[in-house]
């Protein structure tokens, strides 16, 4: 079970909680500019690192804000959590 | 020392002695189980070598579970290239092939998935023959159970599909799943009430381990080496291609880098300077005290995405859905656990006083279309099979057949054709996930 300290509800539980992706992620565009491989980049291709890793979160069963979490995949050790518009956590490792 | 009695001591102990000696190509029979029998079954011979690493082979598969043994078995077989190595860091089947639950089957949607999925379960139908190793597969079915309008119509539509395909597959009424599963819950305040089911007699279930073990016994019987123990750390480069690999037991080269290390591809594929539409997430599983039978199919739920089986010792072996985030941690979650549990129990009220004996999970590669990857990596030299997620124990020997095709011939087998990397850019998903309306 993880606890996920929300930055605006403080620690919670992770049923309260849904995994949203990596970050960051930047949508290619323009459109009609992006090509068939950027475009496969940004929807399908991922780091999927085990260990430290930036991603969104949603606390949907609370305040319904998205947040960035800094979790460890292999040991799912929390690191850090920061609000959205904040600067992006570093990575420390 | 209980050996001193038998009156052909002397004989036993000789023919012993050579068997040890001789490779482990011996097959099982009656007639070894009788001689092994008067010696206390101590001298069976080890079922593989375990050979140093050379520094040269044709062929390094990376990952010994069910893939990469497999692909090992019939690259020998069907294409006389026997100079190959199976890299495995841990132990055979330590992976998520020794921790499935072992259901097979071949009822997916769509014409690219069926076909191949069908041709794997036939591998299956004639593998214990093929390996002279008992994979005990039992097809005792595997039931889809509906439990409303809107499954029936799933259903109709699926049943529809597999009869297309040349798949085995028949609708039931809610009488006839009752029938096949009288302790379900039946009552008319059923959270999940009986519809109907979706049956396919040739499902049903294998022993995972010994998938494993006959495969690699048979690869090394064919002249493969498999190497336990063993990991890759990373890639040796010659310029723009991958020449070989770095492990824990020294360099080892090769024209052809094969991965097939399932939860791992993208760790893998990092050192080697790409990636891959692939997220690791951990899938559990857990066996209840056994109890006297009570279970005759492979039971699946379409509401609670919940599944069991019933072992030869008696313990329901129950899965159901991921865990909710990506995890290589290889142990599951508890909220999963819980939902997984609460399913199971409004399925089969009865099931409440069972107790769960042992919990684990595995590692499992997910793409977003359920559907694998058999082709070359974007950085020459290296072969993937990934992608089989939740489902790739029932693709074994499909798998192991395709991607020896591929990495023999350069060329992808026929029934491998659409699992390539490029459709993510082409558009041309084989999208299992949403048209099985299953989560396996
Ligand atoms: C709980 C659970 C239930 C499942 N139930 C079913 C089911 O009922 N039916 C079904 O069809 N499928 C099921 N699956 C899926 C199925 O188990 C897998 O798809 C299949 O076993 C994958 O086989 P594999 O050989 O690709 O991977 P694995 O068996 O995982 O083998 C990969 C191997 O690579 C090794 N490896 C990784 N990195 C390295 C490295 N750097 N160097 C050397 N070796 C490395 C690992 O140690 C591992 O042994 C289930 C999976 C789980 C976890
Ligand atoms: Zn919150």
């Amino acid at each position: 079970m993880l606890r996920i300290p929300c930055p605006w509800c403080g620690p919670r539980d992770e049923p309260e909680f849904r995994w949203g992706g990596e970050v960051p992620l930047v949508r290619p565009g323009p459109p009609q500019a992006v090509t068939e491989s950027a475009w496969a980049e940004y929807l399908f291709m991922r780091d999927n690192p085990k260990g430290l890793v930036r991603e969104r979160w949603l606390h949907t069963l609370g305040c319904r804000q998205w947040f960035i979490v800094v979790r460890n995949t292999a040991t799912h050790e929390i690191q850090a959590t920061s609000a959205l518009g904040d600067p992006l956590p570093e990575i420390r490792p | 020392m209980r050996r001193l009695w038998l009156p052909n001591y002397t004989y036993v102990y000789t023919m012993t002695h050579i068997r040890t000696e001789q490779s482990a190509a011996m097959r099982f029979s009656a007639l070894a189980l009788a001689r092994n029998a008067a010696s206390f079954h101590e001298n069976w011979p080890q079922l593989w070598r375990s050979p140093t690493p050379q520094s040269r082979y044709d062929v390094i598969i990376v990952g010994g579970g069910g893939h990469g043994l497999a692909t090992a078995y019939y690259l020998a077989k069907e294409h006389g290239i026997s100079k190959v190595a199976v890299i495995e860091r841990g132990w055979l089947g330590g992976g998520n092939t020794g921790r499935n639950t072992t259901v097979v089957r071949s009822n997916y949607f769509y014409p690219e998935s069926a076909h191949f999925y069908d041709f794997a379960l036939r591998l299956y139908e004639g593998l214990s023959r093929e390996l002279g190793f008992n994979v005990m597969l039992s097809q005792r079915g595997m039931l889809t159970i509906g439990h409303s309008a809107h499954h029936l119509e799933l259903l109709a539509r699926w049943v529809n599909a597999l009869q297309l395909n040349g798949v085995d597959g028949e609708l039931l009424n809610a009488d006839q799943v009752r029938e096949w599963l009288p302790l379900l819950n039946n009552s008319a305040a059923a959270r999940y009430p009986l519809r109907g089911g979706l049956l396919q007699r040739r499902g049903g279930i294998a022993r995972h381990d010994a998938v494993a073990w006959g495969y690699a016994r048979a690869a090394d019987a064919l002249g493969v080496d498999v190497i336990q123990n063993c990991e890759v750390l990373g890639f040796i480069r010659d310029g723009e291609r991958i020449v070989g690999v770095e492990t824990t037991q020294g360099q080892l080269r090769a024209p052809k880098i094969a991965l097939a290390v399932a939860g791992h591809s993208s760790v893998l594929a990092a050192k080697a300077g790409f990636r891959l539409p692939v997220t690791s997430y951990a899938l559990q599983a857990f066996v209840t005290e056994p109890v006297k039978p009570v279970l005759s199919c492979v039971a699946l739920s379409m509401a609670t995405g919940v599944y069991l089986s019933q072992s030869d010792k008696g313990e329901l072996v129950v899965g159901g859905g991921l865990d909710l985030y990506p995890s290589y941690a290889q142990r599951g979650n508890l909220p999963t656990l819980q939902g997984v549990v609460a399913g199971l129990l409004e399925l089969f009220p009865c099931f409440s006083r069972l107790r769960l004996l042992r919990q684990w999970a595995g590692i499992v590669d997910v793409v977003h279309d359920s559907t694998p990857i058999i082709d070359k990596a974007p950085v020459s030299g290296i072969y993937l099979n990934c992608g089989w997620g939740t489902g790739g124990f029932k693709a074994i020997p499909g798998g192991g057949f395709v991607f020896a095709h591929l990495l023999a011939t350069d060329r992808p087998h026929k029934l491998a054709e659409g699992f390539t990397l490029k459709r993510f850019a082409s558009g041309a998903l084989i999208d299992e996930a949403a048209a099985a309306g299953i989560s396996h």
